[in-house]
């Protein structure tokens, strides 16, 4: 059987599935609206916290935090659910299909066959939407690809109950519940200001704006302290962070800059956009960033001068995303 | 970024499979969106992470052949598992995995144990045990040549 489903492709799995999950329910939200909404953009850097020996940094905020925030500041309520055992919950899987409800779940990335296999890592937070069953297939709605796909149920089972950090456990949602009206300006701002507070208000030094300024400060010493070899490929896993598939390019900055032009357009106001430009161009350092960094990687050459130099534009990042999100977090403020 | 600056490089790891979709400004500053199908940046970190994990099962390989690791270490390496992945899929500690990469404790594992590594590893329990074929033909031929 075949759910009648539209799929668009979006830059990132989670907005993707949520966006084309409530279009099947009678609301259009574009992805940047669902990013922005749900107060997507973050930045943090962990250098106590490692994934296969190298520290995390992240453009955003913890999976699944968007939906959560998205659905809650538009009342939305979406029912979810997890299983210990993985028969039940392909039958649960099934059982939904037959009421014709598109499921959104949590996958891993490494068993989801349809993928490029250069990208079929242990990530264990990616979303999907299975819409139908047919030929013994699933038939899939993966939002980062530009059409739809099928899987296996064997290859599905092991992507939904794969092992590992955090472990899916089967994690099935839709949303069931639907707001009769909501105040879409009022969530737009309050979603600005969560942003803008997180980004340049936070006291700790690894997150937000600060994190970019303590991410350069380390980095500098990184070929002292970790040798050639670890630091480019340390530098190449913050760039990988940054541009591998989901973040729209140059780590979610552009998706949220396009948030910002799009809600400039829905309040009439000039200052936002403003904003939304600025961000445009901080986006294009990272962009120019990331550009760098992988030449630096290519050549497997890392002389001090060049992690300086590295250094040094992302510590003008940090500067300059402080002070826009000090502006965004005013701007928000003064019309909540 | 603006729109004619979204890369669009044919050296990528896409297999034709994906082209990721961009946000990029038109001449006023307002987003469109778009599809790359690459770029050479990231294309270049992915290939870097990719070598790293390629080196590893190499070095696993060898020494699964020198008799210092079991093959658990090799199809670890081959399926970028880590300790604690596999341990989730066997039922147990990521320690007690790490002694079973050892061939001492791995000869000593009973078959139903066997078959859990099997499953974690999408492989039959006579695949896991078989280590011929971690014979690289190149060192088999020099063998030859010396005898």
């Amino acid at each position: 059987m075949r759910i009648p489903f539209e799929h668009r492709q979006s830059a990132h799995c989670e907005n993707g599935v949520v966006s084309n999950l409530l279009r099947f329910h009678g609301m259009e939200f574009d992805e940047p609206m669902v990013f922005g909404i749900g107060a997507g953009l973050f930045f943090s850097y962990f250098p106590f916290l490692k994934m296969g020996g190298i520290p995390v940094t992240s453009f955003r905020t913890m999976p699944s935090y968007i939906f959560k925030r998205f659905a809650n500041s538009l009342g939305i309520k979406v029912k979810s659910q997890t299983f210990s055992n993985e028969q039940k919950g392909m039958e649960a899987l099934d059982a939904l299909l037959e009421q014709g409800i598109p499921v959104g779940m949590l996958t891993s990335v490494f068993y989801l066959t349809y993928l490029p296999d250069a990208y079929r890592f242990h990530f264990n937070a990616h979303n999907i939407i299975v819409y139908g069953k047919e030929n013994g297939k699933y038939l899939v709605s993966d939002p980062t690809l530009e059409g739809v796909t099928e899987i296996l149920p064997e290859d599905l089972q092991r992507a939904r109950f794969a092992k590992g950090i955090p472990e899916p456990k089967g994690k099935l949602y839709y949303p069931v519940v639907f707001p009769k009206s909501y105040d879409l300006n009022k969530a737009m701002i309050k979603a600005i200001k969560h942003v803008a507070f997180f980004m340049a208000k936070t006291p700790m030094p690894i997150l937000g704006a600060n994190g970019i300024k303590y991410l350069a400060n380390r980095m500098r010493n990184w070929p002292k302290k970790l040798g050639p070899r670890k630091s480019v490929l340390w530098l190449g896993n913050v760039v990988r962070m940054q541009e591998e598939i989901g973040t729209g390019g140059a780590g979610f900055r552009f998706i949220y800059a396009a948030f910002l032009d799009k809600a400039s357009v829905i309040l009439k106001d000039e200052e936002l956009f403003n904003m939304s430009k600025e961000l445009t161009a901080i986006g294009d350092l990272w962009r120019a960033f990331a550009y760098e960094a992988s030449r630096v990687c290519k050549n497997r050459k890392s002389d001090t001068v060049t992690f300086d130099q590295l250094a040094d534009m992302l510590y003008e990042i940090g500067k300059k995303e402080q002070i826009l999100f000090d502006q965004l977090f005013l701007w928000a403020k003064a019309r909540l | 970024m603006k729109k004619e600056e979204v890369p669009q490089d044919t050296d990528n790891l896409n297999e034709g499979k994906l082209a990721k979709l961009y946000y990029a400004t038109d001449e006023k500053g307002h987003y469109e969106k778009l599809n790359s199908i690459g770029w050479e940046a990231e294309t270049v970190v992915m290939r870097q992470a990719w070598d790293v994990v390629h080196e590893n099962i190499e070095a696993a390989k060898e020494k699964v052949m020198n008799g210092e690791a079991s093959p658990v270490l090799f199809y670890k390496e081959q399926n970028i598992m880590t300790y604690e992945i596999i341990a989730g899929y066997v039922g147990t500690l990521s320690f007690i995995v790490w002694l079973h990469t050892k061939p001492f404790f791995f000869n000593r594992l009973s078959s139903k144990t066997l078959d859990k590594y099997a499953f974690a590893f999408r492989i039959t329990r006579e695949e896991l045990m078989d280590i011929t074929k971690f014979k690289d033909p190149r060192t088999a031929a020099t063998e030859n040549k010396n005898v």
